[in-house]
């Protein structure tokens, strides 16, 4: 199976996708022209033309608005926010407009959009534009959230969610667009929304994750593994809906669990998750679920205490080790 | 004023005397209809709130006229009498209104969201500005898939002084989208005069830098609305050219039902209400140019009462919806992991203390 980056999956998709579907449209800031501001959508403007390839002006809100609009009358717009920072001034045509209309209308309209966006911060971008608002769409009843990890995720969820009549928020990472995995060629291939998949089983203990967090806990599970600790790793892949019996299943084996996220500690998506093992897997747990998330300031820029101030391998490791005290 | 008085008897002569009577049905519909809406507010048949289009009839009903059904439309929240102008039956309407499973939105829209796809009534919008990005969304899809129409985005006066607005003006005329923003000018956003609001209380020139067309039309002369709409459409329908209307009419009532518009003075109101009631105005007109008589204007009043109260019945008649459906249409394309009829039933009989 040929080895890509998460990038080139997600290239290769947006121009298959294009090609495949007529009223499939592409619009954002700089994708066309300038190629893409993180070269996600490179090349697709010569091949499929301004109609199918629109460069927007800066104004989030009317091109957001716009997009939800087309997508009512039947077009399959996917846009991309350039990092998920600036979707808040277009958050009420996402919130108050695209999650509802399907629903409050009685289901006589649709609203077949995707917006993708890179979340979350790396390499010293500073407070507004390293931050991790996944959890704000989760939240919200009619929307659905998916945050690959993979390549090969990357490609069949997005696949899916060009092709699902409802909203689909595709949250991205600027850290995982070089990362490199197995996609397989000439295969059309969806990952349904609203799945986990454990991508690596383990016994001692469950971690959960999604995004670039997930790539985080697999390295870490390799690690320990050397010290004979099996860790199993659940990503998530879906936010909303989220899939709630795949976590359960996992810590009933497990009995203990981590959760990680990059957005901040208190209301975040980890505090979700750790309510939901309470709830259905108290019985079950051997030691009280553990959370690694993002400190709670202003990203600051200077090197040492941005990189402090977001969960990394390290801080994961501790929590294992606080959740495996006294585990005989 | 002779000369405006000949000029008014050509304008009329000119029209058929069915479609004058027509427009003179549907005013009045409307202002039956939201008098009847009113009364039912304050008999609680209808919650939440409530906003009545008195006194816009004529900037309605002209805008309808001009409209072909191939047209899309987007509204505000005060949108009642545009749905029922569409063609919609008052019966699905006033339905909705009481939270209905016939409702035109099967109850989960309410007074401000209603929605007709087969009559491209796309929909009351509740967050002022919002409808006006969706609307030029709609209309870049007509352009994009080569379709025949244009789209209407109706907004209040208040509107144009938020953000959206403007990105959409500046959008629509990039990418020559053809849009016509419907300014319903009753002189207030809530208790805000457009004087408070507006650095440019000129409301038709606020596309002047986005190199938009403005206009500025009176608001109950249904002949001048209509006139106006089938202009600026045809332009915008053969060209991509979006156009502002800045349609000046006067507000009958408070903000909403149980708005006791205190901010505004009661003679300014009074006044207003006898000098610009355009369903009074344009029965004075017909009666004066003997295209109806009396006997025609009375049997069209029964008419239309009747046809408003068979439409309360109709809703006080109708279904609630059923709770097992709560979670219906959450989503078009079904995934794993949502909940289902078996869950709202389970939360609905824990929150009516049943479990």
């Amino acid at each position: 199976m040929p080895i890509i980056t998460y990038r080139q999956a997600l290239n290769d998709t947006l121009g298959e996708e294009l090609a495949r579907d007529p009223n499939v449209l592409l619009m954002g800031e700089e994708i066309g022209v300038f190629q893409g501001s993180y070269r996600i959508t490179e090349g697709l403007l010569q091949e499929f033309g301004p109609k199918r390839v629109v460069d927007t002006p800066i104004a989030e809100e009317g091109f957001v608005g716009v997009a939800v609009g087309a997508a009512m009358l039947g077009l399959r717009p996917v846009v991309e926010i350039m990092t998920i920072n600036f979707i808040l001034v277009a958050i009420d045509q996402v919130v108050n407009h695209a999650s509802k209309i399907h629903y409050m209308f009685g289901g006589q309209v649709r609203v077949p959009l995707v917006i993708r966006t890179p979340s979350g911060g790396t390499g010293q971008l500073g407070a507004t534009h390293s931050q991790s608002f996944e959890n704000w769409f989760a939240y919200c009843p009619g929307l659905k959230v998916v945050a690959p990890a993979t390549p090969y995720d990357a490609k069949g969820l997005l696949r899916a969610a060009v092709r699902d009549d409802d909203p689909v928020i595709f949250i991205e990472s600027l850290a995982l667009y070089d990362t490199k995995g197995e996609v397989p060629e000439d295969d059309d291939y969806v990952v349904p929304i609203g799945l986990a998949e454990v991508k690596r089983p383990g016994t001692d203990v469950t971690v959960v994750a999604y995004s670039r967090m997930t790539a985080v806990a697999l390295q870490v599970a390799q690690r320990l593994a050397n010290e004979g600790i099996s860790v199993e790793v659940v990503d998530l892949r879906s936010l909303r809906p989220l899939d709630r019996p795949t976590i359960i299943a996992s810590v009933k084996k497990t009995n203990r669990a981590v959760v990680i996220a990059e957005d901040w500690y208190s209301y975040g998506v980890t505090a979700e998750i750790a309510a939901s093992i309470q709830e259905q897997a108290f019985d079950y747990l051997d030691a009280p679920v553990q959370r690694v998330a993002g400190l709670e300031v202003p990203l600051p820029y200077a090197k040492e205490l941005s990189a402090a101030s977001k969960p990394n391998a390290n801080s994961l490791i501790y929590a294992i080790r606080q959740v495996l005290a006294g585990k005989t | 004023m002779a000369k405006v008085e000949d000029a008014a008897r050509a304008a009329l002569e000119r029209e058929h005397v069915d479609d004058l009577k027509h427009y003179y049905s549907q005013m009045l519909l409307l202002r039956r209809f939201e008098e009847r809406t009113s009364e039912m507010y304050v008999k609680a048949r209808i919650g939440g709130y409530c906003h009545l289009n008195l006194g816009e009839e004529a900037t309605i009903v002209g805008l309808m006229a001009a409209l072909t059904p191939d047209d899309y439309i987007f509204t505000n929240y005060r949108e009642h009498g545009y749905i029922l102008a569409r063609g919609v039956p008052p019966g699905p309407v006033m339905a909705e209104l009481f939270g209905k499973e016939t409702g035109v939105a099967r109850g989960r829209g309410g007074s401000m969201h209603l929605f007709s796809r087969e009559h491209h009534f796309m929909g009351g919008y509740a967050i002022v500005g919002g409808q006006v990005p969706l609307a030029v969304g709609a209309a870049y899809a007509l352009r994009y898939q080569g379709r025949p129409g244009v789209v209407v985005a109706q907004m209040g006066d208040g509107t144009t002084n938020i953000g959206a607005f403007y990105e959409s003006l500046n959008l629509a005329k990039l990418w020559q989208c053809p849009v016509l923003f419907f300014i319903v000018n009753n002189g207030y956003g809530m208790g805000t005069s457009v004087a408070m609001g507006s650095s440019e209380p000129d409301l038709w020139k606020k596309g002047a830098s986005f190199r938009i067309h403005g206009e500025q039309i009176d608001g109950t002369d249904v002949l001048a609305v209509r006139d106006a709409v089938r202009r600026l459409r045809a332009r915008a329908e053969a060209e991509g050219e979006p156009a502002i209307l800045d349609v000046v009419s006067f507000r009958f009532r408070g903000h909403s039902v149980i708005d006791a518009d205190r901010y505004r003075d009661p003679e300014f109101v009074r006044a207003g209400r006898a000098a610009h009631d355009p369903v009074r105005n344009f029965a004075a007109l017909l009666l004066e140019h003997a295209i109806v008589d009396e006997a025609w204007l009375k049997a069209t009043a029964e008419r239309i009462d009747r046809e408003v109260q068979e439409a309360i019945d109709f809703a006080n008649a109708s279904p609630d919806p059923s709770f097992e459906d709560l979670y219906a249409n959450m989503y078009a394309t079904p995934v794993p992991n949502t909940p289902g009829p078996e869950d709202a039933l389970r939360a609905a009989r824990i929150n009516r203390g049943e479990s």
